[in-house]
């Protein structure tokens, strides 16, 4: 299950509204071990695609850095999806590389709401798990 | 020509689960052929094509603060004291647009 803040929520749909149709992509960190999303960091997605996204190598360099400096590690990884459910795609299982990660999907194809699930991505199987706003 | 190496969580297991390994080698080619030899595997999760002859498309490699893509890709040169940095690329998308190419049973791209 992934729990996660309003806070935190609130900010990952608006980063997707923000940038449709393009997809939108961040993480939201917390403390090596915690299973808990605390600090929001939305993305560039270098490819400015409405089919496709990739963290700016530089800035995940650097967040990649930082997160390792405040021993924490990418609790949330997520990703906008613009014109198709909020479900990982074939392409999301084959680049998925971070198995403790919960991945995020936000779709916004409906203009007025926004559907927000959460899943494991390991050895190419997806689990979607119950999302808690606390 | 020391160098040392980060490696990132998803390929820990070709480290002994070491976040930091040390190696040699003037190119970075030459870095992953010496690291292939004591954690084997490792190199062809970071190279593509035929003979490993180009960076897999979806690792980032940095060396100190800098993309490799843009020092010449395998062929960057290494200096002793150098810091290389792995990053899979977190990336995907809505579309199937992706050319991916067919695994081979069991080799889990990254």
């Amino acid at each position: 299950m992934l729990r996660i803040d309003r806070a935190c929520y609130e900010a990952i749909v608006a980063h997707a509204r923000r940038d449709h149709p393009d997809e939108a992509c961040g993480v939201v960190t917390g403390p090596v071990g915690s299973d808990r999303p605390e600090r929001f960091i939305p993305m560039e997605n270098a490819e400015r695609s409405p089919t496709f996204y990739r963290f700016d190598p530089m800035e995940q360099l650097r967040v990649w850095r930082e997160m390792d400096d405040r021993d924490e590690e990418p609790v949330v990884i997520y990703h906008s999806h613009t014109a198709t459910e909020a479900y990982p795609s074939r392409t999301d299982i084959s680049l998925a590389a971070e198995p403790g990660a919960h991945y995020v999907l936000a779709s916004t194809r409906e203009p007025d709401s926004t559907e927000f699930r959460s899943f494991r991505i390991a050895d190419g199987q997806v689990t979607e798990e119950p999302v808690e706003i606390v | 020509m020391a160098v040392q190496v980060r490696v990132p969580t998803i390929l820990r297991t070709y480290t002994g689960g070491a976040k930091l390994v040390e190696g040699t080698g003037d190119t970075l080619a030459a870095l992953f052929l010496d690291l292939d030899s004591r954690h084997s595997g490792l190199r062809g999760r970071l190279v593509a094509g035929d003979e490993g002859a180009e960076l897999h498309r979806f690792v980032n490699i940095y060396i100190n603060d800098e993309d490799v893509r843009f020092l010449g890709g395998l062929d960057a040169k290494l200096g002793d004291g150098d810091e290389v940095t792995i990053l899979p690329a977190v990336a995907g998308g809505g579309v199937d647009a992706l050319p991916v190419p067919s695994s081979r049973p069991g080799h889990r791209r990254i």
